[in-house]
């Protein structure tokens, strides 16, 4: 097994796409090492890319932030501005292991690492978050909904790499909550979970997106819960009807975690509770 | 035994000194089972079957062998062949022979000279299985036409009439139960069903066997029972038991699943074979696919009670499974039932049967807490019936001194009714469960207590100290306990004494450390041991002043006159015994070798309160206390931690913990992600209360206290989430799925 630490992305991007045999890109490694020690995988080369300049930072622009890389979980959650803004990408991401884990961990391997439950891609996708993409035909820029294609899967190419996300800028009155179903308090994998990112105006919802975790191949955005609630100050009946919606758009298994009974039903109170929270976080009173 | 000592002020005893081995176990110091490297040391790896029954038709290790480092392979050709269900089990447990019985099972094993390369050898090792029908299931495994584990094997203690996996039936109880249940205002039955759960040591079971080819060597291990290791590793090596010597190490938890035999007589044959050191260190996946998960199974409980609370009769049969060789843990757990009551018409009986899982290992009180959650579970629903309060009917009921158990022998001295006492007066018992869907459990349990075989050697050294040798692995705190009684009885302090565990060929035989023994029996050997050096220095000092041994008393460390006409001399300290010792006869030390009887039964009462999500299912406990009659702490930190232990063991086994089969027979949950039990932000502090009824069999009146707390809780959270839910629960786990499933 080969490993390198280049020091810029054209090296890191070229080493990748030069690379024989199985590759992997080591951001915090918690996904990655634990696999290499239980023997899921014996890649020929992994190239970390915590060497490259920026790729740990944070910036803000404009009202929008762009997120490096491998900036960790515990490095999300101090940055007071990004959590007032985005509290719901945020408690996601620090949801992810315990205090160790989160020296480590990071959005882009939460991502890339293609879990259906993984527990930052929900909030990040219904935050409408951008990843830039680093690669031997140039970048590009896709949704982070279109990232993770399948358990285990992303759509990135060979040699490709993720640089960054951008969360846009946001409008007053809007907000994000993230919560997931373990049997346990921490340590667990999310048997199924709900990010809500909402705007408020006047005290109602004028823009939605809700997205599920752990009830499909991937996360799944459900337009049929937002139009449940746009245009309410979340009464009863149209969380209701949201509810109603998120278990329509479950596709779970039934396996050691969960069955799909559960699973569905677990969606939609999850993402009712999710969404009184960005709610009361957007200012909305009820 | 008299139990004037239990009265008097003790000045060691009750303290709550320092752990000797504290320091070195958070330093990192401390040296486990997988921490031995030895030059020229292989590494070992095994090769298990993936499947859940299968033929062992061919082994062909031609590939392996062929890598460059990899320097053996054993298969079960390479063992001796054994007698007896005992020795032939175990045996064939740890190395597969005709057939493998459960996923996980050891079909051959590999050393090399890396862990790398011994796993890269083990996959090129071509097992060619011929697969068969497989059963994990109790009741199916019960049917005539099961799958069968053991072709044509005869189970002397089945039933005429059972199916060909039905290995053992017991029944116990006294009176007429039909008579009894006739009286009743009311009689409940309700059918319950548990999962296999593990005992979930953080260690792994790891060792290093270093044999010559002429059989003479060593294993370094971690394990509740270095000579149960040592005896096993010489029979299936064919090795003389005096040239196998086993050092334990330190032990990162058992719970019971050490006191049994796995990797070890392995690590001895290749080591044998190679005639170099080999370590061997399962994975957590080995750990939870071939080690001992507890007995699991289906339990049928009635019982009569009349309007004021009597129970008028009860009955409890539990059909079991505990892996794929006969175990008689199911009589543990229908002796266990009804044993906290004083019952006129009792009965309960048990049936084993094999199943294509992992061979059940002791868990903590084996099968005790199944039997009665079981018993606890429609108790509290008759009250709910009846609307009795929960704490009274078991007051009214409970077993005492002169009771006949409901298993058979008439209690003695035990503190049941004062642990009932002490829970119905507790703050906890009395405080208002405020707010909604939140229940409050309560729960007695029951252990035996065990005493047995145990030897202890103390020596007196010469600055005064005392160094004491004994043979049971510390896994609870015990070389502390074992000091502290060393220090009380023979007048020193606390710090003058260490305890070390020490190698086979070090000190005379020893039991395993399991059957909450070591404080008991350890301790009752080393007072012993210590009142043998007593009598020794008593006689010195007697030499040294010229009057009768008899004359001579201890008294605070120190040999005195008996009195007036004995003569008058100062007291002569422990220290000017020792320091002479060479010139007045020699060195001094006592020892003391007995089968421990006596150990006193042991109760404790649990209560739990807890909070059920209506929409979840999901259950979070929010207070608990446990009551437990622990004779006499001698060092009341480890007492409450083998009750808040135990507690969360029994709140995992109630709440999440299962082993997941799936249709293929296979393990899906071999790692900790999956086989869920408590992390520390799951649990409330658990509260400890300790009684103190002396046990009489113990010159201190210690009573072992490290099983009985792991009985009460499945009840006592069984209790409270039902009262909760208002849904009366009947299968553990009760994981969110199931209470969920259970409420809507
Ligand atoms: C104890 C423990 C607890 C955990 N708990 C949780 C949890 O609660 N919830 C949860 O969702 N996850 C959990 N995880 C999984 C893991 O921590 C997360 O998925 C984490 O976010 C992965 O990030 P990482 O930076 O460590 O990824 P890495 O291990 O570095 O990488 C993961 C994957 O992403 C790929 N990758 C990394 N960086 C890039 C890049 N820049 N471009 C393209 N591909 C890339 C890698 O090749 C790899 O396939 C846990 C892990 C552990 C060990």
């Amino acid at each position: 097994m080969r490993f390198e630490q280049p020091k810029t992305v054209n090296d890191a991007v070229s080493l990748l796409a030069d690379a024989d045999g199985l590759t992997r890109v080591l951001a915090g490694g918690t996904d990655v090492l634990v696999q290499l020690r239980l023997g899921m995988v014996e890649p020929d080369l992994v190239v970390d890319i915590k060497a490259i300049p920026g790729m740990r930072d944070i910036t803000e622009e404009n009202g929008g932030f762009t997120i490096g890389a491998a900036v960790s979980g515990a490095e999300l959650g101090e940055h007071a501005k990004l959590v007032a803004a985005y509290p719901g990408v945020v408690e996601g991401m620090e949801l992810v292991g315990s205090t160790q884990v989160q020296g480590r961990a990071t959005l882009t391997g939460n991502l890339c690492n293609a879990s259906p439950a993984a527990d930052s891609v929900p909030a990040m996708i219904a935050a409408d978050a951008i990843a830039t993409i680093a690669g031997p035909d140039g970048p590009r820029e896709v949704p982070v909904a279109d990232i993770a294609i399948g358990p285990g899967k992303t759509s990135l190419k060979k040699g490709e790499i993720i640089t960054s996300f951008h969360l846009p800028a946001r409008p007053a009155n809007a907000s994000d909550a993230y919560l997931r179903f373990i049997p346990r308090t921490e340590m667990d994998i999310a048997v199924a979970s709900a990010a809500v990112n909402l705007t408020l105006k006047e005290g109602k919802v004028v823009a939605a997106k809700i997205v599920l975790g752990a009830v499909a191949p991937t996360a799944v955005t459900v337009p049929a819960a937002a139009d449940a609630i746009i245009g309410t100050a979340l009464d009863d009946a149209s969380l209701d009807a949201m509810a109603k919606a998120c278990e329509a758009a479950c596709n779970p298994i039934t396996d050691k975690r969960g069955t799909i009974e559960f699973r569905t039903k677990t969606a939609g109170t999850l993402a009712k509770r999710a969404a009184k929270i960005a709610f009361a976080r957007a200012g909305g009173k009820s | 035994m008299a139990l004037d000592d239990t009265k008097r002020d003790f000045k060691v005893i009750g303290q709550r000194v320092v752990r000797p081995d504290g320091i070195d176990k958070v330093t990192g110091k401390a040296q486990y089972g997988a921490d031995l490297i030895l030059p020229g040391m292989l590494w070992g790896a095994v090769v298990r079957s993936p499947h859940a029954h299968a033929k062992i038709l061919k082994i062909d290790a031609s590939e392996a062998l062929k890598l460059d480092g990899v320097e053996a392979v054993v298969t079960r050709a390479d063992f001796v062949e054994q007698k007896g269900d005992n020795f032939a089990d175990n045996l064939d447990n740890i190395m597969a022979g005709k057939k493998a019985l459960y996923d996980g099972h050891a079909v051959a094993a590999v050393a090399a000279t890396s862990q790398r390369l011994a796993n890269k050898a083990a996959k090129l090792v071509k097992v060619e299985y011929e697969i068969l029908p497989h059963v994990t299931e109790v009741d199916e495994a019960m049917k005539a036409d099961a799958p069968v584990l053991h072709e044509g094997r005869k189970y002397t203690g089945a039933p005429a009439g059972s199916g060909p996996n039905v290995t053992h039936y017991q029944d116990y109880g006294h009176g007429d139960l039909d008579a009894g249940f006739a009286k009743a205002d009311m009689v409940i039955e309700r059918s319950f069903k548990s999962e296999g759960v593990h005992q979930g040591y953080i260690e792994p079971h790891a060792c290093v066997a270093n044999y010559n080819t002429d059989g003479r060597g060593e294993t370094w291990v971690c394990t509740q029972g270095p000579f149960m290791i040592r005896d096993f590793t010489a029979a299936f090596n064919g090795f003389n038991i005096s040239q196998v010597r086993v050092t334990p190490s330190e032990i990162g938890g058992g719970f019971g699943g050490k006191a049994h035999i796995f990797i070890e007589p392995v690590a001895a044959a290749l080591s044998k074979k190679t005639g170099r050191p080999v370590k061997m260190a399962m994975t957590r996946s080995e750990v939870l696919r071939a080690t001992g998960p507890t007995i699991s199974g289906h339990i049928d409980v009635k019982i009569g009670m009349k309007k004021d609370g009597t129970i008028t009769a009860g009955y409890l049969g539990m059909r079991a499974q505990g892996g794929a060789y006969p175990s008689g843990t199911v009589d543990m757990a229908t002796q266990a039932a009804f044993a906290a009551y004083d019952l006129e018409n009792v009965k309960s009986e048990g049936w084993n049967v094999v199943t294509n899982r992992p061979k059940e290992a002791a868990y903590r009180a084996p099968g005790a807490p199944l039997g009665v959650w079981g018993v606890e579970s429609v108790l509290d629903e008759l009250c709910q019936e009846l609307n009795l309060d929960p704490m009274e009917v078991r007051i009214k009921n409970a077993a005492k001194k002169g009771t006949k158990s409901s298993y058979g022998p008439t209690f003695d001295d035990m503190g049941l009714l004062t642990a009932l006492e002490a829970a119905k007066a507790h703050p906890h018992w009395n405080a208002p469960l405020d707010g909604p869907n939140k229940g409050r459990g309560l729960s007695c349990g029951f252990w035996f207590n065990f005493g047995g075989a145990t030897s202890v050697s103390l020596q007196i050294n010469s600055d005064g100290t005392a160094s004491v040798t004994e043979g049971n692995p510390d896994i609870g705190g015990s070389r502390a306990s074992i000091s502290m009684m060393a220090a009380e009885t023979l007048g020193l302090p606390f710090e003058k004494v260490r305890t070390i565990v020490a190698d086979t060929n070090s000190i005379g035989f020893n039991q395993e450390t399991n059957g909450s023994r070591v404080t008991f029996a350890v301790g009752l050997a080393t007072i012993k041991a210590a009142e043998a050096a007593i009598k020794v220095m008593c006689g010195r000092a007697a030499k040294i002043w010229g009057i009768d041994e008899e004359a001579v008393d201890w008294v605070d460390g120190a040999a005195v006159p008996s009195g007036p006409n004995a003569g008058d001399f100062p007291p002569m300290t422990l220290a000017e015994i020792a320091k002479v010792a060479v010139q007045t006869g020699g060195p001094i030390a006592g020892h003391h070798e007995v089968t421990a009887d006596g150990a006193g039964v042991s109760f404790g009462v649990h209560i739990a309160d807890v909070e059920v999500d209506p929409e979840t299912g999901k259950t979070t406990v929010l207070r608990y206390t446990a009551f437990q009659d622990a004779g006499k702490a001698i060092h009341p930190d480890y007492v409450e931690g083998q009750m808040q232990g135990g507690a969360v063991q029994g709140i995992g086994w109630a709440l999440n913990e299962e082993y997941i089969y799936g249709a293929d027979g296979r393990l899906q949950n071999d790692g900790f992600l999956d086989y869920r039990i408590p992390v520390a932000s799951d649990l409330p502090m658990i509260d400890a209360v300790i009684l103190e009824i002396p046990n009489p069999g113990h010159p201190y009146g210690v009573r072992g206290v490290g099983e009985t707390g792991i009985v009460p809780p499945l009840a006592a959270i069984g209790n409270a989430v039902s009262r909760a839910t208002g849904v009366r629960m009947t299968k553990l786990p009760m994981s969110p799925p199931t209470v969920l499933k259970a409420i809507s």
